[in-house]
């Protein structure tokens, strides 16, 4: 949706992630982005050098916070510390909304510093929307939930991903952060069509779309966000806005990182499939615009 | 609600399950273990709690995790610490790292806390500091120092007129910043880290995903420094990292006031050394005078 109440009814465009390799091209050249997504654990930090840049990006462009350490589906409580320095952050950006993952990564206070899929079942669904209302009661702030790319599925789900992410976002009334390319990711470790998650999650929840490259490997693909996007997930993308309405979308480009002008031509392609759906409301028969949005990839 | 805490459980037991096998370390070949932590064969342990699939075995799934999970955590290691990596060498630091995090896991939600306990985990075993244990120490030490002066806590700076006014120097307690760490190293590590950290190429951001190390370039050996006593006060200045160097007796009054010593006491320390010194007054002046001016100083 362009505009709703998960992204705080705001209507923003292409982004992307905020990077340490580009933090010099953009204080000095000042590049015309419509805002940057920021990992918000790398900037809650007590005061320094994170924090003087992040300053100075504010005072120049509209920043989103996404975290990587909530843990949303841990079952360790929750981390207060993290979710005091967590509220102080969102009072310095303004970030309309904020947005984390539907994972573990933490149990008995040890922590691995992964997105670790949830097994899928009614009992973990119940958890984690608990939790999410417990957040975002607490920040103040909507809380958008982004699917995980993985590489394991559990004898013990009771259904499908995109049942237990939308059983999750309607328990918690949450939004979604659909990143797009976890879902292809995912669909080809686990064999499912990633139209069916497009097509069945609550379109009316999604406040933001995360795009993303990945690697693949001989028998598995594996989440890198090191690449261009590739094809199929341009596809995927096209269907999902034609489902979704236009929203704001994010390129993720976390490793091996080209230059800015690389990274920021390689997002505004997601422009070309938001054209025509001014206004965002969600298309009937999305697959024929989506042929044409795939035949004229760059 | 009986039913909603046993999912809970449920779902903590499969959480331990598979925290369980991701944290083990990697056979030298980089696989997961064939062994599980009960001693029972690791492919049936994880077949019980992970679907196979037609390409993959439970076993293999996991394995991508428990790679992923060593490769990231190896790999912040290998940032925070390149000095001490390059004095004990690339694969002692790798089996020393693998080691620290087996004994102490990461206990906070940020990596730029990984390596917290480091320093305490090399003292109790010395064995992986080899060949140069008291080189290897002090780089530990200062590239810790390094990473809490780079973001770490600030609090209102005390001016010179403020502190000239805090009244009795016996009874006057000052504190230091949070973000500055005072050191007494045996060798000359300030000049050795900029070195070592001038010839280390910039990593990516860490990602979702890492993959396997890739050796690093081969560089010239880097020479190690001679023993030289020296001492160092790690701090920020316009929030970039500084390594001063002190006096010894400016170190005595610094850690001697970061204790909780009064003033007169924290410079009488100093005051031993430099007994027949006649202008140690006026030198101690512009020591307070200089760090006032850093904003070293806070209230105690």
């Amino acid at each position: 949706m362009p505009a709703n109440r998960f992204n705080n009814f705001t209507n923003y465009g292409i982004g992307i992630g905020l990077r340490v390799p580009h933090y010099q091209h953009i204080l000095s050249r000042k590049p015309t982005v419509d805002w940057f997504e920021i990992i918000s654990e790398n900037f809650m930090v007590e005061a320094g050098r994170p924090l003087q840049v992040l300053d100075q990006i504010l005072e120049q462009y509209r920043v989103v916070q996404h975290g990587v350490a909530m843990y949303l589906g841990s079952t360790d409580g929750l981390n207060r510390e993290h979710l005091k320095k967590l509220k102080r952050l969102v009072k310095r950006t303004n970030t309309p909304w904020l947005s984390d993952h539907l994972c573990w990564g933490s149990v008995d206070g040890r922590y691995t510093h992964d997105l670790l899929p949830l097994p899928y079942t009614f009992a973990a669904a119940a958890h984690v929307a608990q939790r999410i209302r417990e957040v975002r009661d607490y920040l103040e702030v909507p809380l958008l939930v982004e699917n995980v790319s993985s590489y394991a599925e559990f004898h013990a789900s009771e259904m499908s991903e995109w049942e237990f992410l939308s059983e999750v976002v309607e328990k918690a009334d949450a939004g979604i952060l659909l990143d797009v390319n976890n879902i292809y990711v995912s669909s080809q470790n686990h064999h499912f069509n990633p139209y069916d998650y497009l097509d069945n999650i609550p379109h009316h929840r999604v406040g933001q779309i995360h795009i993303a490259g990945h690697s693949k490997f001989e028998k598995y693909i594996l989440d890198t966000h090191d690449h261009p996007v590739l094809d199929p997930v341009w596809k995927m993308y096209a269907h999902a806005t034609r489902l979704t309405g236009t929203t704001a979308t994010l390129l993720e480009w976390d490793d091996r990182i080209p230059s800015f002008d690389e990274v920021h031509r390689e997002a505004l392609k997601a422009g070309k499939f938001c054209k025509g759906l001014a206004g965002g409301t969600p298309a009937e028969g999305g697959q024929a615009a989506l042929k044409d949005a795939a035949l004229s990839l760059p | 609600m009986k039913s909603k805490s046993n999912g809970v459980k449920k779902l903590r037991a499969i959480q331990r399950q598979f925290a369980a096998g991701i944290t083990r370390p990697l056979t030298a070949s980089n696989h997961m273990q064939p062994k599980w932590v009960d001693g029972t064969s690791t492919r049936k342990a994880v077949a019980s709690f992970i679907k196979p699939n037609d390409r993959l075995s439970s076993f293999d799934r996991l394995e991508i995790y428990n790679k992923q999970y060593w490769f990231r955590l190896i790999d912040c290691l290998y940032e925070d610490f390149p000095g001490l990596r390059t004095v004990v060498g690339e694969k002692r630091f790798y089996d020393l790292a693998i080691a620290y995090l087996t004994k102490y896991p990461s206990n906070t939600y940020s990596l730029r806390d990984l390596g917290n306990r480091l320093e305490k985990f090399l003292v109790r075993e010395p064995k992986w500091m080899k060949p140069h244990p008291k080189l290897a120490h002090d780089l530990v030490r200062l590239e810790w120092a390094h990473v809490v002066a780079f973001d770490g806590d600030a609090l209102p700076p005390l001016d010179v007129d403020s502190l000239l006014g805090q009244g009795d120097p016996a009874k006057l307690r000052l504190g230091f910043q949070p973000y500055i760490t005072f050191l007494a190293c045996d060798y000359p590590v300030d000049n050795f880290i900029i070195s070592v950290r001038r010839r280390e190429e910039p990593q990516g951001e860490a990602s979702n995903a890492v993959a396997e190390r890739v050796p690093r370039k081969k560089q010239k050996k880097l020479k190690l420094p001679k023993p030289e006593k020296i001492y160092l006060a790690v701090h920020r200045s316009e929030n970039s990292v500084w390594y001063k160097r002190l006096e010894h007796e400016a170190y005595l009054v610094c850690t001697g006031l970061q204790k909780g010593l009064p003033l007169q006491k924290a410079c009488e320390r100093a005051l031993r050394l430099r007994k027949a010194d006649p202008n140690f007054g006026a030198t101690l002046q512009q020591w307070f005078t200089q760090w006032a001016s850093f904003g070293w100083f806070c209230a105690a």
